[in-house]
């Protein structure tokens, strides 16, 4: 026998453990105890088994495995003295659970203890069970426990009917078994065994529909009475607890009556009056008198109706509110927000006390209450509580702020009565904490903006005012960007003052004065710098005079290293200087934005046909239109940015170009310059591989194909480059542009380089729309002779490839001849994904390979 | 239902920990550790209750002790705070003025953990008063 583990004792093992300094001391005693526990499991040392086993609890509970002792838990059991059992039960509630392969072993000593004589082992037995049995040893040992169930001493009672919930929580089919013994249970004197039995006959309900038509039936009643009287009960010092006896007993009571009143009227009249008698004669100035009032508030809001009592909880509620302890005011909100499906009118009287919560300190209740209130809004509180809700909005704390202005924006958007109103409060939650608004939210400003027209002098004007107070928020900075750009003359002009209004002097320099600030501000990202350089073309075309100035601002971000800025810079300067007869076409007041198609592609991103007028359709002599230049750059402007007027531009150069540009769906401010930076790599490194440039988006953009919406935003985008490519290269050979609603499936241009190009047509079988049948056609444009030429594609997941052999792999020089390959591709998500290809493309030029990656993204949207 | 029991003192370390719910020994760690990080840095000001994953702790600080308990969102919260303090007076009762020492050290007796398994079994309550547990410990304890 090992000396050192008999002696140490339990205590010294403690002590030593706890007098260790330093983690790594502990683990050593730690790891000396466990071996020599280790050793006494393998000589099977009897006498120690007891002290060991507890040892190893204790190493347990600090967080060392002890898997090792699983086995002596076993033996322990099977002993047959009780305080070994008491220490292998113990051991096995602890060490395993219900998952563990072992515990099958221990069923049959468990069945054995259920029936032994001492009552005190049965009573372990069943704790062991009602603990962590597993289904198996529910459904073996579900008999002896029924039996139980009317043993003759009231703690085995008890004991089995908490291990019966166990048992039909784990086998509901047994819960049938259990309804007339449960049936008797409820009729005990004894509290504990009464309080069990009601738990039992809850889990009941809850797991077997015709328990609970059994005992709805037969014990509503009786159940009625206990609780009746329960509550007329004289002082018990045995149960009582703050002056009221038994609250758990009347808190389970109450529960199990709601289970019972839930959706039937006979029950629920039958509790009617003691519901009320609890409701009223409960003292509540106490946590368990709360407790009792909180439970019979639900109960009361879950039964079938009765005005009266529900009137009294909602009362109940309302006193809670204004208690100074915040656990009743928590739990009140809580139960208020179910109330308010029930009697929005009661819980509106509240709204004082609710929206003083909303301005607690604790989170939880701010939270809360928040969520309430957002509840309570309708057409007619919705001025004063908005105004409430804005003011707290200057004073609340940061991380409260995110919440409290996404919950203020919506209630402004679902409950504005006119959009006058509409906007000053949006304008006043940009300027409180615009950048805790999210772009949707002032996208939707935007559109309401736009679609306002008598207000956008006052708008234009309100944005300058607003922007000389505070130019911090970002998204104010934006709206107010735009604003000027599209309206800076009515804003020069004081057009359409309303009366409200103080006169305010602007000239034309004092807006440019503000854009440019915008631009120069150190702490404006791409998005706003972006929109304040187009806000600037605006302006030049509007305010002729300081057209010069503004050329030498936007000049001076031609050598941004943002591409974005760059590219920008350098066309409008390009228009400034040199294409004025076009320069008022082109930036011409945006046409209005359809709200309708935007509500409606908010709700579903599937493309809608927009009505838009044709203000800026200009079409001009050199065909495919130079002037959707416009709406393009404003495509690229605002696309990045804001995707609903883009996706009304969008559509509407779906009509220009005849090309599918889906619209580009919400697009985060961190997607946009990388979709305006992709844009532009593919633009000005056509085809020379942009997988490389693209690397960090491109696989994003492939794998994340699946379900990214910003993903297939930036794709879409991405399509429109090769527009642009004609647009701005006009002398590379425009190879046939797809007209106008042209055929169903225009043909495009699937790759182009200097020296290569590859077309495709396409065909469906009719029957087979998931399937098209590509012919693409390679032509050499340089004035080498490509030789070992070989094509390879890939696609993402929900598409399938096959790709037919070449019809040869020499491809001469200057178009003299053409390679051609057929490609069939499936389309498993047809309709709802366009197709999407990268391609390969390896040939050898006087004996140097070379090779060429590219990826294909205009296919027509319905292949 | 409670899906489980938990006392930690204010460093973090278990001093009692019972489940009803099964759970792997890495994901009990991980329980402790977030519930004790989310309990500890409450100011007492604030309610008593906390959202946790999917359910909600209730719990209540004793000196340099925090009982909690893991419940069922449905659950009446204001019920389990005096559960926990019924509990506490018990041990309370055994101990004359329980300390956290105490706890460690008399776990050898499984007493605290006997007295839990008298006060609660399968997560539900199973006796409320407090003479009659007091009764049962006695006559467990003859048996020893």
């Amino acid at each position: 026998m090992n000396p050192f583990s008999s002696g140490t004792r339990l205590r010294d093992m403690i002590r030593a453990i706890r007098a260790c300094k330093t983690a790594a001391e502990e683990r050593a005693v730690v790891r000396k105890e466990c071996a020599a526990i280790r050793a006494a499991i393998n000589e099977n040392d009897q006498d120690y088994r007891h002290r060991n086993l507890a040892k190893l609890m204790f190493i347990h509970m600090l967080g060392y495995p002890t898997h090792f002792g699983q086995m002596e838990c076993l033996k322990l059991i099977a002993s047959p003295g009780f305080p070994e059992k008491r220490i292998g039960y113990l051991g096995l509630m602890l060490l395993l659970d219900e998952r563990q392969e072992v515990l099958m072993l221990v069923t049959n000593s468990v069945k054995q203890d259920l029936n032994h004589t001492n009552q005190y082992i049965v009573g372990l037995a069943l704790c062991a069970l009602g603990n962590i049995c597993s289904a198996e040893m529910a459904r073996d040992l579900a008999p002896e426990v029924e039996r139980l169930l009317q043993f003759r001493d009231p703690n085995i009672r008890k004991k089995a009917a908490l291990c019966s919930i166990r048992i039909i929580k784990k086998v509901p089919d047994l819960a049938e078994n259990f309804i007339n013994p449960v049936a008797a249970l409820l009729k005990e004197k004894h509290h504990g065994v009464l309080i069990t039995g009601i738990q039992l006959c809850t889990d009941l309900c809850k797991v077997s529909p015709e328990a609970l038509e059994y005992f709805r039936k037969k014990c509503t009643d009786g159940l009625v009475r206990t609780l009746r009287d329960l509550v007329n009960s004289p002082y018990a010092p045995e149960y009582d607890i703050a002056g009221i006896t038994d609250p758990f007993l009347h808190i389970r009571l109450l529960k199990l009556l709601r289970v019972l009143g839930q959706g039937d009227a006979d029950a629920s009249d039958a509790m009617n009056d003691i519901l009320a008698q609890v409701a009223t004669k409960t003292e509540s100035n106490k946590n368990a008198g709360n407790a009792i009032l909180y439970e019979c508030v639900e109960t009361i809001m879950s039964i079938e109706d009765n005005g009266g009592l529900r009137v009294l909880a909602i009362n109940i509620l309302g006193r809670f509110l204004s208690n100074r302890d915040n656990n009743i005011r928590y739990v009140a909100l809580n139960m208020l927000m179910r109330a308010i499906t029930v009697d929005a009118q009661a819980v509106q009287r509240h709204r004082a006390t609710i929206l003083e919560c909303v301005k607690d300190s604790d989170a939880s209740i701010r939270k809360r209450a928040l969520e309430l209130v957002y509840l309570l809004v309708n057409e007619s509180n919705v001025k004063p509580l908005t105004k409430e809700l804005v003011d707290y909005l200057e004073v609340s704390d940061q991380d409260f702020k995110g919440d409290l202005t996404a919950k203020i924006c919506s209630i402004i958007e679902k409950f504005s009565p006119e959009k006058i109103w509409y906007i000053d409060q949006m304008l006043k939650v940009l300027t409180e904490a615009g950048n805790f608004v999210k772009d949707e939210v002032w996208h939707a400003l935007v559109v309401v903006i736009s679609n306002a027209s008598d207000l956008h002098g006052y708008t234009v004007r309100a944005l300058f005012r607003a922007l000389q107070t505070t130019a911090e928020q970002e998204s104010l900075v934006r709206v107010a960007v735009w604003c000027i750009g599209e309206y800076g003359d009515l804003l020069v002009n004081n057009a359409g003052m309303l009366n409200v209004e103080d006169p305010i002097t602007v000239t034309e320099s004092d807006a440019v004065d503000v854009v440019e600030s915008a631009i120069k501000r150190h702490a404006s990202d791409l998005t706003t710098k972006s929109m304040a350089l187009i806000a600037l073309l605006k302006l030049s075309s509007r305010f002729p005079s300081c057209s010069g100035r503004i050329k030498d601002i936007v000049v001076q971000h031609k050598g941004s290293l943002v591409l974005e800025l760059q590219q920008r810079s350098l066309e409008f300067n390009s228009i400034i200087e040199k294409h004025q007869n076009i320069r008022s076409a082109l930036v011409e007041r945006m046409p209005v934005l359809d709200e309708a198609s935007f509500g409606g592609r908010r709700a579903s991103s599937l493309p809608n046909t927009v009505s838009t007028s044709n203000g800026t359709a200009v079409k001009l002599p050199n065909g495919v239109a130079k002037s959707s230049a416009a709406p393009l750059v404003d495509l690229l402007d605002l696309s990045d940015d804001v995707p609903a007027p883009s996706s009304s531009g969008g559509d509407f150069l779906q009509d220009l170009l005849g090309v599918d540009l889906a619209p580009a769906t919400q697009s985060g401010t961190s997607q946009a310059p990388k979709a305006g930076t992709d844009v532009l790599l593919d633009l000005l490194s056509i085809g020379s591989n942009p997988a490389q440039d693209n690397s960090v988006s491109t696989p994003d953009i492939l794998s994340s194909a699946q379900d990214h919406k910003p993903a297939i935003a930036s794709l879409d985008v991405l399509a429109a480059p090769s527009n642009m490519m004609d647009l701005l290269d006009g002398f590379a050979p425009a190879p046939p542009k797809p007209a106008n609603n042209g055929p169903a499936y225009p043909s495009i241009v699937a790759f182009e380089s200097s020296s290569l190009r590859l077309t495709f047509n396409f065909s469906k079988q009719p029957g087979n729309p998931q399937t098209t049948t590509i012919s693409g056609t390679f032509t050499n444009l340089s004035s080498n002779v490509f030789t070992d030429f070989v094509f390879q594609a890939a696609v993402p997941k929900f598409l399938q490839l096959h790709l037919d052999p070449a019809s040869g792999n020499s491809l001469p020089a200057s178009g003299n001849g053409t390679i051609t390959q057929s490609l069939k591709v499936t389309n498993s998500q047809h309709g709802k994904k366009p197709l999407v290809m990268r391609l390969r493309i390896a040939y050898k030029v006087d004996g140097k390979d070379v090779l060429e990656e590219g990826q294909i993204n205009n296919f027509p949207r319905d292949l | 239902m409670i899906r489980f029991i938990l006392l930690q003192n204010r460093q973090g370390k278990t001093r009692l920990a019972k489940y009803y719910v099964p759970l792997e020994d890495s994901e009990k760690h991980k329980v402790e550790y977030e519930v004790h990080r989310l309990v500890v840095n409450r100011d007492p000001k604030f309610t008593n209750f906390v959202e946790f994953r999917t359910h909600k702790v209730i719990y209540r600080r004793y000196a340099g002790l925090f009982f909690s308990l893991c419940v069922d969102i449905t659950d009446n919260e204001l019920a389990y705070l005096e559960c926990i303090h019924l509990f506490v007076e018990i041990l309370d009762h055994f101990f004359s003025n329980v300390c956290e020492l105490d706890l460690v050290f008399n776990f050898h007796k499984v007493l605290v953990y006997l007295i839990l398994d008298e006060f609660i079994l399968a997560g539900e309550l199973q006796e409320t008063s407090k003479r009659a547990i007091i009764e049962r410990m006695g006559e467990l304890e003859k048996l020893e």
